[in-house]
């Protein structure tokens, strides 16, 4: 399979420019380290999950967060690409015309284990433990890895599709922004208006951090939609969200990929 | 003789074909030698290498390259081309040799031998002292340079420039001119595209001049300057002495000499710079106060102004 030993040098080369600008990778492990921090101390007393204390919840929303803007980088990194011409080279190579994409979110995905891994280090110096096993703990970085994996194509068809760096960056942001606050990753839904808490019912980021607290251990807490399919098998229906941002964008992206014409 | 590229009546067009990029374009190219693609912005250059490049797909018309359906077959054309755009396509946070090496390898040369390629180019290219430098740090020289070298990594047997020297300096462009003679004399068919006619003039066995998506004529260098009228003979002289002037220049050029009455500019077409001499003792003699006497080669302006009788416009994208 000539297309699996492309798509690897393609994400060898991102490994490579990490080397090369280690501050990039500094940059994106703090923001989360931040995160932890800020919500910690600044939301910690405020904020009240029945049951546990604050950073037990709060680990698994940043977590996702964290992971949900992989798609800034993939998003970010293809539109600079796409206006340097790189794109253009890449396409005028004979290689398999999606290396290069699955390359990419493969390389982007793959960063998120040191973020991760960082931001778990951060979460454990300032007291988060999660009470399950270790087989649901590293079951719970799994599906963080394969979420931030997924998300990385939508960042791909906005790349591609917006090609321009700031542009993309900005898009991403009106878009990831408002995913992981309607949502149950910093606050309980139960106090949200009811409208809103329908809307983060059925929004991703809930079910995804819902997952998480169950395999690190926590009970979830749902107020109105506690009876609702995503509430209920949160584990499963992550699963199944990912899988149907696979199949819609993944085949969307490679397809623009295809055609894309810089400018 | 065979042709390395064959391109007939491609349309591409954009906007719902609001804009037609190429209107009918047809070239040919003989194998081992250099067709110069000459032509001012938006005429449609570089939509024609994209187009033979494999990076789009005409709306209609047929090209190969080597013998292969570009249309049909795009990535067997890839395997033996190598294509240098108007801008770096290179990553500019990487090194130039770590660059080298990865397309090396998606080229599928293997790690070692994609290594060694990339030490021999870099010396090919000058640029072994800098190979370990981001190129970022690169003048605009040098990442011409390596660019071109990643786009020869498989000796490919045709090779595609869009506008190799633009925005570069003087010195740049003179190097990127030797390098690109370097590569012809050992035997690659290229593609050229530039806005400059000495450029074509220099590096082209053969020149095609392209204009709103259409070849508007072809010839070699020397028969273009023919159809312009060869050199102009420019002189500038106080307004009193116009009439004088134009009288003189009447008679060196054999013909109807132009007038700029605003800038007190007489011009006539000369061939040649023999007429030169003959032309300031005249005006010496003639008690003349020259201010101004140039030979001005023809340029890109004045083979359009003469094959299309206008100027060369710069069409927005």
């Amino acid at each position: 399979m000539t297309i699996l030993s492309d798509a690897r040098v393609i994400t060898k080369r991102q490994i490579l420019q990490l080397s090369r600008v280690p501050e990039v990778l500094i940059f994106s492990t703090l923001q989360p380290v931040m995160f932890v921090l800020l919500f910690r101390f600044v939301f910690g007393g405020s904020i009240n999950f029945p049951g546990a204390d604050y950073v037990q919840f709060l680990m698994p929303g940043i977590f996702v967060q964290t992971v949900a803007f992989t798609l800034a980088g993939t998003a970010v990194g293809l539109a600079e690409d796409m206006r340097k011409g790189l794109i253009d080279r890449f396409r005028s190579l004979p290689i398999g015309r999606s290396a290069v994409v699955f390359g990419r979110t493969l390389g982007d995905g793959l960063l998120n284990s040191v973020v991760l891994f960082v931001m778990a280090a951060a979460g454990f110096l300032v007291g988060w433990r999660p009470s399950s096993g270790i087989l649901s703990v590293l079951a719970g970085f799994s599906l963080l890895m394969l979420f931030g994996y997924a998300m990385s194509w939508i960042g791909v068809l906005i790349g591609l599709s917006v090609r321009d760096a700031r542009a993309a960056n900005g898009f991403v942001f009106i878009l990831v922004f408002p995913m992981t606050f309607l949502s149950n990753a910093f606050a309980p839904t139960t106090n949200m208006p009811l409208f809103l808490q329908y809307v983060a019912e059925w929004n991703p980021v809930t079910t995804m951090v819902a997952a998480c607290r169950e395999l690190f251990g926590l009970e979830n807490v749902f107020g109105v939609t506690a009876e609702s399919l995503p509430s209920m098998y949160p584990i499963q229906m992550s699963l199944f969200y990912m899988f149907i941002i696979m199949v819609i964008f993944i085949p969307l992206s490679v397809r623009i990929y295809q055609r894309s014409e810089s400018r | 003789m065979n042709k390395s590229i064959i391109a007939r009546d491609l349309v591409k067009t954009y906007r719902k074909g609001e804009v037609r990029a190429l209107d009918g374009l047809s070239l040919e190219v003989t194998e081992g030698t250099v067709l110069g693609v000459l032509g001012p912005n938006g005429a449609g250059k570089t939509t024609c290498v994209r187009v033979l490049s494999t990076l789009i797909r005409p709306d209609s018309g047929y090209a190969e390259v080597a013998g292969i359906d570009v249309i049909k077959h795009p990535n067997k054309v890839r395997e033996i081309i190598g294509l240098s755009g108007q801008y770096a396509a290179v990553d500019e946070t990487l090194t130039g040799w770590d660059n080298l090496v990865m397309f090396g390898q998606l080229y599928h040369l293997g790690t070692k031998d994609a290594k060694s390629r990339a030490t021999e180019l870099l010396e090919q290219f000058r640029l072994t002292d800098s190979a370990k430098r981001p190129i970022k740090t690169y003048s605009g020289g040098m990442r011409r340079r390596l660019d071109l070298a990643a786009s020869l990594i498989v000796k490919p047997k045709v090779l595609f420039l869009d506008e190799p020297t633009t925005g570069l300096d003087p010195r740049g462009r003179q190097d990127m001119w030797n390098v690109i003679k370097e590569l012809v004399s050992e035997g690659v068919t290229l593609l050229l595209t530039t806005q400059y006619l000495d450029e074509a003039d220099h590096l082209a066995d053969e020149i095609v001049v392209v204009d709103q998506g259409q070849v508007i004529a072809k010839g070699t260098s020397d028969s273009l300057k023919t159809q312009v009228g060869g050199d102009r003979l420019e002189v500038s002289v106080q307004e009193s002495d116009m009439a004088k002037t134009q009288e003189i220049l009447e008679r060196i050029g054999g013909q109807q000499p132009h007038i700029d009455a605003d800038l007190h500019r007489v011009s006539v077409g000369v061939i040649g710079s023999a007429l030169l001499p003959e032309a300031v003792r005249s005006l010496d003699t003639a008690g003349i106060k020259i201010l101004d006497l140039a030979l001005k080669r023809p340029s890109l302006d004045d083979v359009f102004l003469s094959l299309t009788g206008h100027v060369a416009e710069e069409e927005s994208n």
